[in-house]
């Protein structure tokens, strides 16, 4: 039982980690993008698309390669569109992210609608599960550690990358400081902008991933067109909010939230609004790490200073 | 000096605080057909039809049903004007579909076990005690974040963001507890128990919410432009600074101006409950993230808003349309069509406020401008 609500938390945490991390990303660079949700929604629609071109046409690794690239490339398409908006034409990044994510949720449900076939989707998301071959092994430590998908390890892997590279490396620094005080690293000579396109592009495409691993791994294929990968999206962007902009706080963060998302799921011996009482823990567990770090004001914990607001270089 | 020259960037970009009106409006104008002519050749390729049958389609479709457009517009504008007074103070309140959901929720709660409790209770009091239970809970959704921003600076749009699904899940919650079959739904409220809680036809089931929302409309017009409160908040959202220079205590407009909000969004969850809907469910409130965008287009203006509010709502239904009268089995096609010609909008922002100055032609005037000096001389 335990074995099985880890498991299961590990695994619908990944959907959150992948959109969390991405935003982790844009944040740094000073921008709230509320796009993620529709960014998501874009991203699983590229997968699809993948799916649909290749699907049967070549062999299951390379099948899962193709399904990433697209996801990415649309992911990144969207994200750059977000970019253009917001870091050239400066405009209202609350605004420009919500229309995003209405654009994006639209883009889903029409385009994969018209190629979704369940058979087809459910026959193939077998090789986007269980890397190892190992599912079927009741040792608890394999079902933990050794039983998922590619796309699990791919999310942790990749929250290790931008811990890494957020904390220690010296671009990862001039990133964060332009999230901070953008004029300042302006001044000191690094290229304002440049950064912003590549880190909000880049934290796009990531957290697209998220919604190829929903449609082939997590739902197995089974749904497309009505997957709830938006309010996943804004799981993600409380989560990275509760993680505190950590992005390594959010891989253990996302299996406490996905746990809480699976535990009216697993709970059945309780009655239904017993279970449903679960569902409002994360975001009130969002909401007080919110207020935490701002009362307790630990310089390490604290949203990026300038988040939200545009860089306009002759305004001083 | 050549190369100094040489290395000037062809253009630069400056501030244009003093645009006139009409040329706003013009550049506007010019992003939304833009982006018309995008959804049409959108159209063209997804659906095979011309693009003028496409817009007329459209046309025809927003305007089958002209009460329903007017509703829909009204509930769009009073949502618009919930947000805007905090808007104004560059207070991002994401939160107007939480405050709306839950004001919805203390109403129906009232109209289910009042008057199973008081059988003999008068549809007057029912009614003014659902309005006051909507009213105060949807103040402690939108006041709490005030609160925190006010005395410990808490980021304003995640912490309203988040009330959101804490509304969504508490009335996930709340239905569950109440409808004992399982269902997930609440069914309509008191719909086979004399109507209860339920607002009296004025003839036409439509004119409620409309009335209410031009009353609300004025009352904002008023308030931002022509009473101190509004010049406060006008001057919060300019400059804090500035603002506690003049001795304006922010804390107190920052959480009055959000219990304002709160008020108007009770309102509206009030009349969710009592005439819209008569139920509690998951989809009321969805509008308030279309509002933030009609709002932010009207300049957060509340007369603008009337416009802009119809705008969309003109979009939303006419596409709508558009994928019925097209067999494209899917409404999602609208979500597809506001975004385009929404991103149109949002990108000529920048023409608005901002001006391209090419360096090279303003070089070249000077010049000449010198030259012709000298001729002069």
């Amino acid at each position: 039982m335990l074995t099985s609500v880890i498991v299961n938390a590990i695994r619908m945490g990944t959907i959150f980690l992948f959109g969390c991390v991405g935003e982790i990303l844009t944040e740094k660079a000073g921008h709230l993008n509320l796009g993620i949700p529709g960014i998501m929604c874009i991203g699983a629609t590229g997968g699809a698309v993948a799916v649909h071109l290749f699907g049967g046409k070549v062999s299951s690794p390379l099948l899962v390669l193709f399904a990433i690239i697209f996801t990415m490339l649309f992911a990144a398409l969207a994200g750059f569109l977000y970019s253009f908006l917001t870091v050239t034409l400066q405009a209202n990044q609350n605004v420009t992210g919500l229309t995003l994510t209405t654009f994006g949720i639209g883009f889903m449900k029409f385009f994969s609608k018209r190629i979704y076939d369940q058979k087809f989707f459910v026959s193939l998301s077998s090789a986007f599960k269980n890397l190892f071959g190992l599912e079927k092994n009741t040792n608890p430590f394999v079902q933990i550690f050794l039983s998922h998908g590619i796309l699990v390890y791919i999310a942790i892997i990749v929250a290790i990358i931008c811990a890494v590279f957020l904390n220690k490396s010296r671009r990862g620094l001039y990133l964060r400081s332009i999230g901070e005080n953008p004029a300042t690293a302006d001044a000191v000579g690094i290229n304002v902008s440049l950064y912003k396109y590549t880190f909000i592009t880049l934290g796009s495409a990531i957290a697209g991933l998220g919604g190829l691993y929903y449609i082939m791994d997590r739902s197995g294929g089974t749904q497309i067109a009505e997957a709830p990968i938006d309010s996943f999206g804004w799981m993600a962007v409380a989560l990275v909010i509760a993680s505190m902009w950590k992005p390594l706080l959010a891989a253990f963060g996302s299996i406490v939230f996905g746990g809480l998302s699976i535990l009216d799921a697993m709970l059945t011996t309780l009655p239904l609004d017993k279970q449903k009482i679960f569902a409002i823990f994360p975001y009130l567990l969002t909401v007080l790490v919110l207020i935490m770090t701002s009362v307790v004001k630990n310089k390490n914990n604290q949203p990026p200073a300038s988040l939200g607001l545009s860089y306009f270089r002759e305004e001083r | 000096m050549s190369k100094i020259e040489r290395r000037e960037p062809l253009f630069h970009i400056v501030k244009n605080d003093a645009i006139s009106f009409g040329k706003s409006l013009g550049i506007r104008i010019i992003a939304i057909f833009a982006g018309l002519i995008v959804v049409g050749i959108l159209g063209m390729i997804l659906i095979g039809e011309n693009p003028f049958s496409i817009y007329s389609a459209m046309f025809d479709g927003a305007f089958i049903d002209v009460w329903t457009l007017l509703q829909n517009t009204a509930l769009l504008l009073m949502f618009g004007i919930a947000v805007i007074p905090a808007f104004q103070m560059k207070f991002w309140n994401l939160g107007a579909n939480g405050q709306v959901l839950v004001g919805c929720l203390a109403s129906i709660a009232c109209m289910k076990f009042l008057p199973v409790k008081f059988p003999q209770i008068q549809n007057w009091l029912l009614l003014l005690i659902m309005l006051v239970a909507s009213i105060i809970v949807s103040c402690i959704w939108s006041v709490v974040p005030a609160i925190f921003k006010a005395f410990f600076n808490t980021n304003e749009t995640l912490f309203t963001l988040m009330m959101n699904y804490i509304a969504l899940t508490t009335v996930d919650y709340f239905v569950f507890t109440w409808d004992k079959t399982g269902s997930g739904t609440l069914g309509i409220v008191n719909l086979l128990n004399g109507q209860k809680g339920w607002m009296p036809d004025l003839g036409n089931k439509y004119l409620l919410p409309i009335i209410i929302s031009i009353i609300m409309t004025a009352f904002m017009f008023v308030y931002m432009k022509f009473t101190k409160h509004g010049f406060e908040v006008a001057l919060v959202g300019e400059s804090v600074n500035t603002a506690k220079y003049v001795g304006i205590n922010v804390k107190k407009v920052i959480i009055r101006t959000l219990l304002l909000g709160g008020i108007f969004c009770g309102i509206l969850g009030f009349l969710y409950a009592s005439c819209l809907s008569h139920t509690v469910n998951q989809q009321i409130g969805g509008l308030g993230f279309t509002a933030i965008l009609v709002a932010w287009l009207a300049n957060f203006d509340s007369v603008a808003m009337l416009f802009t509010s119809f705008f969309v709502v003109f979009l939303e239904t006419g596409s709508k349309f558009i994928s019925t009268k097209f067999q494209l089995n899917s409404t999602d096609y609208s979500n597809i069509v506001v975004g385009i010609i929404f991103f149109f909008i949002i990108a000529c922002e920048f023409f608005i406020r901002f001006k391209i100055q090419i360096n090279h032609q303003h070089q070249k005037t000077e010049k000449s401008e010198i030259n012709a000096e000298k001729e002069g001389n």
